[in-house]
């Protein structure tokens, strides 16, 4: 499901499955997608915080047309316990292994994968994150 | 052949293209076919434009055909310069018949009796465009052919379209001429200008694609929205935000291309409304401030802002009014009225 920003729509409610993981777009030329996400977050319930968050940064193959600064971004995923992902979407080979990604870390969140939870995955994405 | 006219011929061709060279001078004219055929238009510009001025030595080309030459090229790059647009007023008398040899007859007389050194040229296209071409010189001075004005009028409407030369001071007096010859008592200028000629006049006459108030059946305007539809198993959770938002746009703008402008400005003279605590400005002024949106394209990157995402349709209508306003300069003041809100001066 593909959305701008929170809340949902209500009139598609009875149309919606279980939401087993949200992906936030941040676009790396846009001030204004960070806003948008900074204000979608606040629309989220915390239980999702559990490991069922990701953020995404796209662009950053153009960062000489960057808006926003990584370190921001990190920031916003540290205080929300979620990881970050990096990745360009003009470059098919970095979009597959993206797509691929985080087609894992949804079957982790769905409980497709015995003996692996979403906050378990999550705490072994934040240890490696911490350079 | 003068000097200054081979010069003068020898610099327009060394602007032109080179695989158009050919091209422009058998729309010239001046030189035969036969003369044409000698020319190697395969070596480079300098030689070619070389061989060209011996070619009108030998026909004798004088200043006048040069400038059509001249207009020849111009009328080809039109988009290489800046056009404003102005309107004439008749003082409410009928429509008399248009003739063009009592024009050019007038045009001429009202410009030699105030400057005696000019050089003028006309031309007419088949769109009913008069081009005129008007080099200015001074009471001493021969006319300067390389800083000419130009100058577009549609007989059979109150509109000139005008590209002045750097040579500011002579656009009053070619303005004069302009209604002298033209039967009309008044002639202003209007807020818009633009590269693109043909845009212009697709504005004032209005010949691009409005959008009227016209019963549309619904489902041919929501019908745009994703035309790749990709997967079916991808959902857009805001489909009617998006649908609603190309709708809007519809209306707005329509369906067809929009003319081409590149710039509108805001002359902003309006109160500096802040918290009072910051005292910014602490006299009763207005604030004196520009705004200047420029594109290749304004007003298709206008069109897409919304569907983008990057603003809130509807769009303000003070973007949105530019080509049913015929404008894209404004001067936006404070109202005087009960309700202090900004108004746009006519």
């Amino acid at each position: 499901h593909i959305a701008t920003s929170l809340p949902l729509p209500s009139e598609r409610d009875h149309l919606r499955p279980r939401i087993d993981l949200i992906v936030f777009m941040i676009d790396i030329k846009s001030k204004y997608s960070l806003k948008n996400v900074e204000a979608s977050l606040a629309h989220v319930d915390t239980s999702f915080f559990l490991g069922k968050v990701c953020f995404l940064v796209t662009g950053v193959g153009r960062m000489n047309a960057c808006s926003i600064e990584t370190n921001a971004v990190c920031k916003l995923a540290e205080a929300y316990c979620s990881p970050v992902l990096f990745c360009e979407l003009e470059l098919e080979g970095i979009r597959v292994a993206t797509a691929q990604r985080l087609l894992r870390m949804l079957q982790i969140c769905a409980g497709h994968i015995p003996g692996v939870s979403a906050l378990s995955f999550v705490s072994l994405m934040r240890n490696s994150n911490d350079n | 052949m003068d000097d200054t006219v081979a010069e003068y011929i020898r610099r327009t061709v060394l602007k032109i293209p080179r695989d158009e060279i050919k091209m422009m001078l058998q729309k010239w004219g001046f030189l035969s076919e036969a003369q044409l055929q000698t020319v190697n238009f395969h070596q480079i510009k300098d030689n070619i434009s070389q061989e060209v001025v011996q070619l009108c030595e030998e026909n004798s080309a004088d200043i006048k055909q040069a400038a059509v030459l001249d207009i020849i090229y111009n009328h080809i790059y039109q988009n290489k310069r800046m056009w404003t647009v102005y309107q004439m007023k008749k003082s409410g008398e009928e429509l008399e018949y248009f003739d063009i040899t009592d024009f050019k007859k007038k045009f001429k007389g009202r410009l030699r009796s105030a400057l005696k050194n000019v050089t003028i040229t006309f031309k007419e296209y088949e769109d009913n465009a008069i081009w005129i071409r008007v080099a200015w010189g001074a009471p001493n001075k021969k006319p300067n052919q390389y800083k000419p004005s130009y100058v577009v009028y549609h007989s059979q409407t109150p509109y000139v379209f005008i590209s002045p030369s750097v040579l500011k001071s002579n656009l009053p007096l070619l303005c004069q001429a302009l209604i002298v010859a033209s039967n009309y008592h008044d002639i202003r200028e209007m807020e818009l200008r633009s590269h693109s000629l043909n845009s212009l006049k697709d504005i004032v006459f209005k010949r691009y694609s409005q959008n009227f108030q016209t019963y549309c059946p619904k489902h041919m305007q929501g019908g745009n929205v994703e035309p790749e539809s990709a997967d079916i198993r991808i959902v857009q959770e805001n489909r009617s935000e998006k649908e609603r938002i190309h709708r809007l746009n519809w209306e707005v703008f329509g369906g067809g291309p929009q003319p081409k402008l590149e710039y509108a400005q805001y002359k902003l003279e309006t109160m500096f409304k802040s918290d009072p605590k910051m005292g910014v400005l602490d006299k009763k002024e207005p604030f004196r401030c520009l705004v200047k949106f420029s594109s290749p394209h304004l007003l298709e990157s206008l069109k897409s802002l919304a569907p983008a995402g990057m603003a809130d349709a509807p769009l303000s209508p003070l973007l949105t009014c530019i080509p049913h306003k015929a404008r894209n300069y404004f001067k936006i003041r404070e109202k005087k009225g009960i309700f202090p809100e900004s108004f746009v001066s006519p």
